[in-house]
């Protein structure tokens, strides 16, 4: 029962790799491109949780420099994917990924 | 928990910084260049494409300049270990401005990028960003500097491709890069943050003495180190992180296919080299894999692959871009042979083929614009009976193909020679690489030379005029280019001892 209630290292790693699963899963299964990209959200932040616990257990400032630019990263990545996916809506009338494909053999 | 630093430690701080920044100026230019661009875009009104690309084309040959002083001021570490300058940066950061200005010229050129779309002002400006991403690349040292230039490079990257948006296929070819590369990235950061947790440090350098002296968990390493490498491989554009390259490179402006092909992928390799050279540990010997080595074994299986699935499903292709993208997959898997032998030979193997990758895929890449310009198409069929009426065109075409199989007497044949003798003096099983290598680029040869083919022997269906003009400046840079793939194909003497000079990655004995 102990490790039920004092929360160490391995309850943070746990839940990081929980939400790297369900993006994964997300990216994997999800047709609508929005949706695909809000697993890579998923990924990011469980990166984040996994920087944030080591710096926390390891004692160094690294990790929380490191989750920083990824916060930063994650936010240019989105305003770029979400103009790109507007363009794809004018142009193609969906956001679905699996009927865009005008581009094959 | 955390103090706050006292006055003296921020005055050293500060200290580091300043002197520091001398050893930056490249990038500081560059940067100042980024702006210029952006406001010159904002202040002309009139004439702006072709005052953009002057200004671009110079900035960009004044910042050798500022690379070139580097070469004395190397083995610096700066910045609080985040970066280096060594003699394999400086390289690369060669190699990224000359593609860059190739680049700049090509869409000068380029009917596609200055008639079709409203108005080229930011291309210029994302083009040099993009440079300084690759740049930064070459010479990080620290997890977090190699994922900011990365980012850097790919969010340029993602805008260019789509740069033709009202054109359906740019469009959604952006769209692909978007997804395989935001996966492939948030993958990377993944890997990261389990090797952070492994080692307690960010420096490459660090870690791997950390790794070495404290001992690790082989399992969880390779676990990182595969994350690692989907985001690496998916800039390089190996097998199995090429599902991106085809589709890309087919939707993309040419131009800014042809930089990323060769660019964009070569920054892929220099990470490549500077992180699992010296962060990874691996065996004293080569051959037997100890544990936590295992990333050569699969690199090794990444070439392979790359090698035979690039050249085979390149001989279906009927568009000229579509054909390169898969012959750059099996590029890919040639460079990586050089970096897998892992000693001095093949490193500087692996450098003078990326150089001779930059000549005779730029080269290829031009005459397609200089086609595509003119008929309108980049399907193989539509290149009948071209070779007659551009003379020009067609021969250096033919010349950079012949490279690119690796036939003499051109660069691109002593660049597999060298790849394959530095795997060969290895022996045991890099001889089997080498053979493989052998084997495919024999496949490759078949595709090649379809479009030769179509040019000189046979006719096309709809009349044509008998002689097609194209301007000066495209048939400038081709001839250049040209020359160039033959003259380093004879005299190749200069440009392996400029490779041989680039192999020295910062404070590390690698060999």
């Amino acid at each position: 029962m102990d490790v039920l209630f004092t929360i160490g290292l391995d309850h943070y790693l746990v839940i990081s790799a929980i939400l790297f699963g369900l993006g994964l899963f997300a990216i994997l299964t999800r047709k609508n491109a929005i949706v695909v990209l809000m697993g890579v959200e998923l990924i990011l932040n469980a990166a984040n949780i996994n920087l944030l616990a080591f710096s926390k257990y390891n004692g160094g400032m690294e990790g929380v420099m490191f989750s920083l630019f990824v916060i930063v990263l994650a936010a240019a990545e989105a305003a770029i994917a979400l103009a790109i996916v507007i363009n794809i809506y004018k142009t193609f009338n969906t956001v679905d990924v699996s009927s865009i494909d005008s581009l094959k053999e | 928990m955390y103090e706050l630093p006292s006055g003296a430690e921020i005055q050293a701080i500060i200290t580091t910084l300043k002197t520091s920044a001398v050893y930056y100026l490249p990038e500081i230019y560059l940067s100042a260049l980024f702006l210029v661009l952006i406001l010159s875009d904002l202040v002309f009104r009139q004439k702006k494409n072709q005052l953009l690309s002057i200004v671009s084309l110079f900035g960009l040959t004044g910042s050798l300049w500022f690379i070139w002083k580097q070469h004395s001021m190397t083995g610096q570490e700066i910045f609080f270990g985040m970066y280096v300058i060594d003699e394999f940066a400086i390289f690369f950061k060669y190699f990224f401005v000359v593609s860059a200005i190739l680049t700049v010229l090509m869409s000068m050129t380029s009917d596609e990028l200055n008639k079709r779309t409203s108005g080229v002002g930011e291309y210029y400006v994302l083009v040099v960003g993009m440079v300084i991403g690759m740049v930064m690349m070459a010479s990080s040292t620290d997890l977090l500097m190699m994922l900011v230039s990365m980012e850097l490079v790919s969010l340029a990257a993602y805008v260019l491709t789509g740069y033709l948006k009202r054109e359906r296929r740019s469009t959604e070819a952006s769209l692909k890069y978007l997804v395989y590369g935001a996966v492939s990235s948030g993958l990377m950061i993944y890997g990261f943050s389990i090797l952070y947790g492994l080692t307690g440090e960010t420096n490459i350098s660090e870690i791997s003495s950390v790794l070495l002296s404290r001992g690790y968990d082989p399992v969880t390493l390779m676990i990182a180190s595969i994350m690692i490498l989907a985001g690496i491989g998916y800039k390089v554009g190996a097998v199995p992180f090429h599902f991106w390259s085809p589709d890309v490179y087919e939707g993309a402006p040419i131009p800014v296919t042809a930089l990323l092909s060769v660019a964009s992928k070569a920054a892929g390799f220099a990470l490549l080299i500077r992180f699992f050279y010296v962060a990874v540990p691996h065996g004293p010997d080569t051959g037997a894999f100890t544990p936590g080595s295992e990333w050569l074994l699969l690199l090794m299986i990444l070439s392979v692959t790359s090698m035979i699935y690039g050249n085979v499903v390149a001989l279906w292709q009927t568009n000229v871009k579509r054909l390169l993208a898969y012959s750059s997959i099996a590029h890919a898997g040639y460079i990586l042979l050089g970096i897998i032998v892992m000693d001095e030979l093949g490193t500087q193997a692996t450098l003078f083929y990326l150089i001779s990758y930059l000549m005779m895929n730029f080269g290829a890449f031009l005459v397609a614009v200089t086609i595509a310009n003119k008929t309108g198409s980049e399907n193989i069929e539509d290149y009948r009976g071209l070779g007659r009426r551009m003379p020009l065109a067609g021969a250096a075409m033919t010349v950079f193909l012949i490279s690119l199989v690796g036939l003499p007497p051109t660069v691109g044949f002593i660049g597999k020679l060298m790849i394959f003798s530095a795997l060969l003096a290895k022996g045991s099983v890099f001889v089997w690489l080498a053979l493989v290598g052998v084997l495919t680029s024999v496949i490759s040869l078949y595709y090649y030379m379809l479009i030769p083919l179509n040019m000189y022997l046979r006719e096309s269906k709809q009349p044509l005029p008998d002689t097609i003009r194209s301007g000066m400046l495209p048939q400038l840079v081709t001839a250049g280019l040209m020359l160039l793939t033959l003259y380093f194909g004879i005299f190749f003497t200069p440009l392996s001892d400029f490779a041989r000079y680039a192999v020295t990655l910062f404070g590390n004995q690698l060999y």
